[in-house]
């Protein structure tokens, strides 16, 4: 069998702090291919940003702990110097970030700071880096890329914004996109054109794809695969068609259900998941999302409470991971029927 | 950016303008300035005399606008037609031309405020520029290499060592300089001032170094803390996460993304606290004995030498203006968002 592009195993990224040890990434693992799509979901606080920002070795070892394998084309991130890790960011791993206006230096011109990151890993004059920062301004759907190169970030409305963002992270044609929630920040019709770039420019260079989000709908549009997180943990990964429809973890089910649907009725209320995440300081014992199921009494025993639940096949289908107890899904949905709720 | 060069310039002139009117009403309006003037041994006479001179005998409005017209085509003194006309006979040295732009005139120092500043402002410029030199250059390395090693021990250190400093009155540290590191162990030559026509750039920065250092040490220790400050809040942006994801060493990403956000606040305070140094720094003037503007200042209190007193403050304000004019226009050139803002 052959190594997977990007494969993360058994990640874990915690900060100590005075109060204890935040447990910000537990264990994590998940593989993504070139040219496909990986999609981590997630709320606030769930790890989503924290694990990816380990892969661009984004975290200084002086407050937090990074361990685990990182594995990128038959490299171990993880085990590369600062150096070494440094000359591979920005040209083989790059990333989106949420905020476009405050991820670009309001000192500097658009040009410069896209020519900066060529210039960064290719050996070049400073005219082959601007004409090929104009190249890429043009290839993400800048107008006047000749022009516009001279400006400054605050000059550009937010969608142009994350399209120059997007032609900083892909001037060095990195293997590995990351994009933490590139289009959380844009109104609705712009959001849709940042995607339909982002799937262009993949199929073009053939990249792989990490994209993290909250948005159930931007994953069903674009990922192949889905990654549920939940308190630092991976609580469902599977094909994104089959987990949507027919989630196996009650909080991916819960995800999908506070979601308004365009044909349902106003009348419907939307179900929000009860409570809140758990801390990450002191983690409960057994599920981390048990305090919040409202189907835990259906597994015996009290075993959501104190057993930590392994992530394993759902039934015989080896592709889709769940983490729960409850050894056939389908009760979720027969009792949420009867409840009346959506869906 | 000229449009907006020009508009800055022209508030700054209304400014001065304002200024001016302020001050000059606040000088002479309240009481009779001549008897505040005349100090001990007053005869009617003599209250006279200096009314006379000075034009207090006049209505406000008409002493406001002979010194507006002196500012600009200079004035004779006494400022009364008729007493000047009588002077002339009598005592012809007492009758003089004050050259545009006037100030005023010092009796007790029969010379023309503008003479006696002209004297005395390049003691005070050559200070301030020294002074700003030193202290620009290390609470800048300072701050930064305080905030590179936030929270370990070298940093605890410098806030530390810095937070004494500042603690120290200016006059300790003067004297301190000047009884040890000058006199008892000679490490500096003595200070004094020499102007660069007569002592070269070296005669004239060794002569200003201690008391420069004086004033310096003291702002240094505000900018280490206020560059450590600058530098963590820019390190903690944004757009730094992304210089470092475009995997670029971390020097450039401290000195060229990092300090470059933090300098355009820095640069606001360093123009109008070099500014305030332009008015003459009165206590470390004193302890080196250096003749500069704080010095006139304090003899002219001293003497009630209002129209002296008068021409330090329009002096003071004008550089106060005038650099803060110069900040508004760096600050167009370092932060380009405001260039374009209205």
């Amino acid at each position: 069998m052959t190594q997977p592009f990007l494969s993360v195993e058994n990640l874990f990224v915690h900060f100590p702090t005075v109060d204890g040890i935040v447990r910000s990434t537990d264990g994590l693992s998940y593989t993504v291919e070139r040219g496909k799509t990986l999609g981590i979901v997630g709320e606030s606080g769930s790890g989503k940003s924290v694990s990816s920002s380990a892969i661009m070795g984004l975290h200084r070892n002086t407050n937090a702990i990074v361990s685990g394998s990182i594995w990128l084309d038959g490299v171990d991130l993880l085990a590369l110097s600062d150096k070494e890790m440094q000359a591979r960011r920005g040209q083989d791993v790059a990333m989106i970030f949420q905020d476009p206006l405050s991820s670009l230096h309001p000192y500097f011109r658009v040009g410069d700071q896209i020519a900066e990151a060529y210039l960064a890993h290719n050996n070049v004059s400073k005219a082959a880096a601007r004409k090929r920062t104009i190249d890429m301004l043009g290839r993400v759907g800048i107008p006047n890329p000749e022009r516009r190169v001279d400006d400054y970030p605050h000059q550009f409305s937010g969608g142009m914004r994350q399209r120059v963002m997007i032609a900083m992270a892909l001037v060095n044609d990195p293997a590995l996109l990351i994009a933490d929630e590139p289009t959380t920040a844009l109104d609705v019709t712009v959001q849709a054109q940042i995607l339909d770039l982002l799937q262009d420019l993949q199929s073009e260079f053939n990249t792989a794809l990490l994209l993290i989000t909250h948005d159930l709908g931007v994953i069903a549009e674009v990922a192949d695969d889905v990654l549920v997180m939940y308190a630092g943990r991976a609580v469902e990964y599977g094909k994104a068609a089959q987990l949507l429809s027919k989630p196996a973890m009650p909080y991916t089910l819960g995800l999908t259900q506070s979601v308004p649907d365009i044909t349902s009725s106003v009348d419907i209320p939307l179900k929000p998941i009860p409570g809140n995440p758990p801390s990450l300081l002191n983690p409960p014992p057994g599920c981390p999302f048990a305090p919040r199921c409202e189907f835990k009494h259906l597994v015996p025993d009290d075993r959501c409470t104190t057993e930590l639940p392994l992530l394993e096949a759902n039934g015989a289908d080896a592709s889709h991971l769940k983490r729960c107890h409850l050894a056939d899904a389908s009760v979720m949905y027969t009792q949420t029927a009867a409840a009346g709720g959506r869906k | 950016m000229i449009a907006f060069t020009i508009r800055r310039v022209l508030i700054g002139v209304a400014m001065l303008l304002a200024m001016v009117f302020v001050t000059f009403v606040l000088f002479f309006a309240p009481g009779n300035p001549a008897v505040n003037m005349c100090e001990k041994y007053c005869t009617p006479e003599k209250i006279d005399s200096i009314s006379k001179t000075f034009g207090f005998d006049q209505p406000i409005t008409e002493q406001f606008g002979k010194f507006m017209s002196g500012l600009v085509v200079g004035r004779d003194y006494p400022v009364n037609d008729e007493y000047r006309a009588i002077l002339a006979e009598k005592n012809p040295e007492l009758v003089v031309h004050c050259d545009a732009p006037c100030l005023g005139y010092s009796l007790k120092q029969t010379a023309s405020v503008n003479e006696l500043i002209a004297k005395k402002a390049p003691v005070t410029i050559s200070l301030a520029i020294a002074a700003f030199v030193i202290w620009m250059t290390f609470g800048v390395l300072l701050g930064v290499i305080a905030a590179v090693f936030q929270g370990r021990l070298l940093d605890r250190a410098l806030v530390g060592v810095t937070l004494v400093v500042y603690a120290l009155p200016t006059f300790v540290i003067g004297t301190f300089l000047l009884q040890y590191a000058a006199i008892k162990w000679q490490i500096f030559s003595y200070p004094r001032y020499q102007t660069i026509a007569d002592g070269g750039i070296f005669g004239w920065a060794t002569g200003l170094l201690l008391p420069a250092l004086t004033l310096a040490l003291f702002y240094m220790a505000a900018y280490v803390r206020i560059t450590r400050a600058y530098v963590l809040e820019s390190m903690s942006e944004d757009y730094i996460r992304t210089a470092r994801s475009k995997g670029l060493p971390e020097r450039v990403v401290l000195f060229k993304h990092g300090l470059r956000a933090a300098l355009t606040p820095l640069v606001s305070m360093a123009g109008l606290d070099f500014a305030s140094l332009l008015a003459g720094a009165i206590i470390t003037e004193s302890v080196f004995n250096f003749q500069g503007m704080g010095l006139l200042a304090i003899t002219a209190n001293k003497d009630s030498d209002l129209p002296v007193l008068i021409g330090l403050v329009l002096v003071a304000g004008a550089a106060v203006i005038v650099m803060n004019i110069i900040v508004d226009v760096l600050y167009a050139y370092i932060d380009p968002r405001v260039r374009l803002s209205k």
